[in-house]
């Protein structure tokens, strides 16, 4: 598509109108469909976070009624209040599900770098003909449903579980310790479920490290761990820093691992916009938990969308 | 130094037994007697004989392989095309809007993916069904094909087109003759986790399915909320095994591929 020769066009008896046609069909296609799948129902998120509930179907009011005319139109938005926004200030639940979401995804980020880092630096240290099966080997549960690998957890960490039954058999504890349904299941489920997100960029970027910087570093009279923290550490920091992106933005609105692993004493906002949207059926509130959720979440995937950016550039 | 110290072999370790002993008691206690799964009571494969009569469980499977199936395709046209315009479509009006619908939809919280498109199938009054599924699915996936596609598309030599169109191919056909064999492995992989996505998916699948459309994710996570069961850990043993043959394989394809791609390049330049 990138610049079309004169002769070609002749050749082909398909002129320039032709070409930009195709141009502008190709750019169109996918830009439409992302339009109207993803930008527009944002829109109507916002625009029904700003409605009241009602008993009736749609559950919400009011509905924009075009066949009045410019009447229709004005009354619709001299309907529309902010009054959701402020019930999510007045209730204690969702502020407190919000940093509770918040205080989670950052705990849990930290803690998935932690154990992330240590296998990414083996595998990048490892040698070359091991990588590739390396690779396939993090990739691989990462193709395995999330749900199935959560489960998992579900019978590992239960009070008769294979954890507890160990841990009994060992004589480390007498009692069971109960995990399932506590903040520390929600750690583990994360950190599990999340750990090829932060492993697959930071390998990336480690692997293509020259290795005599290293050897450069420690001949110059830097100890090893010295040099691991002056040379190799910011050197994968655009791995780290896409790696906890990518870890930390879908943990604040994660739903299904709360649920299965969590406990009541577990607050998501991601729980709690389910629930206001299926057990409650407050759609308009549901709406103002995504509208608010949405706003925390802008500034991290902003920074992380520049961060790609300038990473394709650099490839580039 | 290519040996691994004492610490990457432990990391190696400890971390790949984390990744994999969970799936790995997993699929064990699928073949356990006993319907207490905690408790092994010797080796059966009766959990799996209990599935195959599982009606629900069998439509919900049905349901969610032709999801997948459509909507990775529709994924991998739609993904594949915008690859294509963001890396040699050059500038147009509206690419940076464009870029970051591509990009915003892969951290989104699926919460609010699955919400507002919700919001948006009653608003237009489409039923809730098999094809609100697919659509949701395409939306999403489409944009995982396009990052796959479009790393692909930036590292391979642009001259290769610039000379087919030189020799007198339209760019439809440069396109089609040139540019498509060289991603096709890029594409292909785009279309597995496109697939597998589709499949995986809980969350958005519940917000636009209705109840003539129930896909085996939700059926999974009805059940499994009341507990673990042997025959779900029969079902995932099926499905762990389903994705570890694919993806073996197509690792296989595509390594063949590439492999295949490179000596004919290497040969390319010796004949020039």
């Amino acid at each position: 598509m990138g610049r079309p020769g004169l002769a070609v066009m002749d050749g082909h008896g398909c002129g320039f109108a032709g070409e930009l046609m195709r141009r502008a069909l190709l750019i169109a296609i996918p830009y439409v469909w992302l339009l109207a799948l993803f930008l527009v129902p944002f829109f109507i998120v916002l625009k029904i976070s700003l409605s009241d509930v009602e008993l009736a179907i749609p559950p919400y009011t009011p509905t924009l009624d075009l066949s009045q005319g410019w009447a229709g139109i004005t009354d619709f938005f001299s309907q529309l209040d902010f009054e959701n926004f402020v019930w999510l200030t007045e209730d204690d639940l969702y502020w407190k599900a919000y940093l509770s979401s918040v205080k989670i995804a950052l705990i849990s980020t930290v803690l998935t770098l932690l154990v992330g880092y240590p296998i990414a630096y083996g595998m990048a240290r490892a040698p070359t003909e091991w990588r590739p099966t390396l690779m396939m080997l993090v990739i691989l549960p990462f193709w395995t449903s999330f749900l199935i690998r959560v489960y998992a957890w579900m019978g590992i960490l239960s009070n008769e579980g294979y954890l507890n039954q160990i841990l009994l058999w060992l004589g480390i504890i007498s009692t069971p310790l109960t995990i399932l349904n506590t903040n520390t299941a929600v750690y583990i489920g994360i950190v599990y479920t999340y750990l090829p997100f932060m492993i697959l960029p930071i390998y990336s970027s480690l692997e293509r490290m020259d290795e005599s910087l290293i050897e450069a570093a420690e001949d110059l009279g830097c100890s090893r761990l010295k040099a691991f923290w002056l040379v190799t550490i910011p050197l994968s920091r655009p791995g780290i820093i896409a790696g906890c992106f990518l870890v930390m933005i879908p943990v604040i609105g994660e739903f299904v691992i709360p649920s299965l692993l969590g406990g009541s004493g577990t607050l998501m906002i991601g729980k709690v916009l389910w629930e206001e949207f299926f057990s409650n059926r407050d759609w308009p509130v549901a709406s103002a938990v995504a509208v608010v959720l949405l706003l925390i979440l802008v500034i991290p995937i902003v920074l992380f969308q520049r961060n790609q950016q300038k990473q394709t550039e650099a490839g580039q | 130094m290519n040996r691994l110290s004492w610490f990457n072999t432990v990391s190696l370790t400890l971390g790949f037994a984390f990744l994999y002993i969970p799936m790995v008691i997993l699929i064990i206690y699928s073949f356990n007697e006993s319907k207490l799964v905690t408790v092994w009571a010797g080796f059966s494969t009766k959990w799996y004989g209990e599935l195959a009569q599982n009606e629900a469980f069998l439509n919900a499977a049905w349901v969610t392989i032709r999801v997948a199936v459509f909507s990775s395709t529709l994924a991998t046209i739609l993904g594949t095309a915008a690859a294509y315009v963001l890396v040699r479509g050059g500038r147009f009006f509206g690419r940076t809007l464009f870029s970051g619908m591509i990009y915003a939809p892969l951290v989104m919280p699926e919460v609010i993916t699955g919400l507002s498109l919700l919001l948006l199938f009653i608003g237009i009054g489409l039923d809730r069904g098999i094809l609100t599924i697919v659509l949701a699915h395409t939306t999403f996936s489409m944009c995982f094909v396009s990052v796959v596609v479009s790393s692909r598309l930036v590292t391979f030599d642009k001259s290769l087109e610039e000379a087919a169109l030189d020799l007198g191919c339209s760019p439809a056909q440069a396109f089609r003759l040139v540019t498509l064999p060289i991603i096709a492995p890029a594409v292909i992989s785009g279309w597995l986790l496109a697939f597998t996505l589709s499949l995986d998916d809980l969350v958005i699948a519940s917000f636009t399915s209705g109840p003539s459309a129930t896909t085996l994710p939700i059926k999974i996570f009805s059940a499994v909320r009341l507990g673990v069961s042997p025959e779900i850990n029969a079902l995932s043993t099926i499905m762990i095994a389903v994705v570890t043959v694919g993806v073996i394989a197509a690792s296989l394809v595509t390594k063949r591929a590439m492999v295949r791609q490179k000596q004919d390049e290497l040969a390319a330049a010796r004949t020039e």
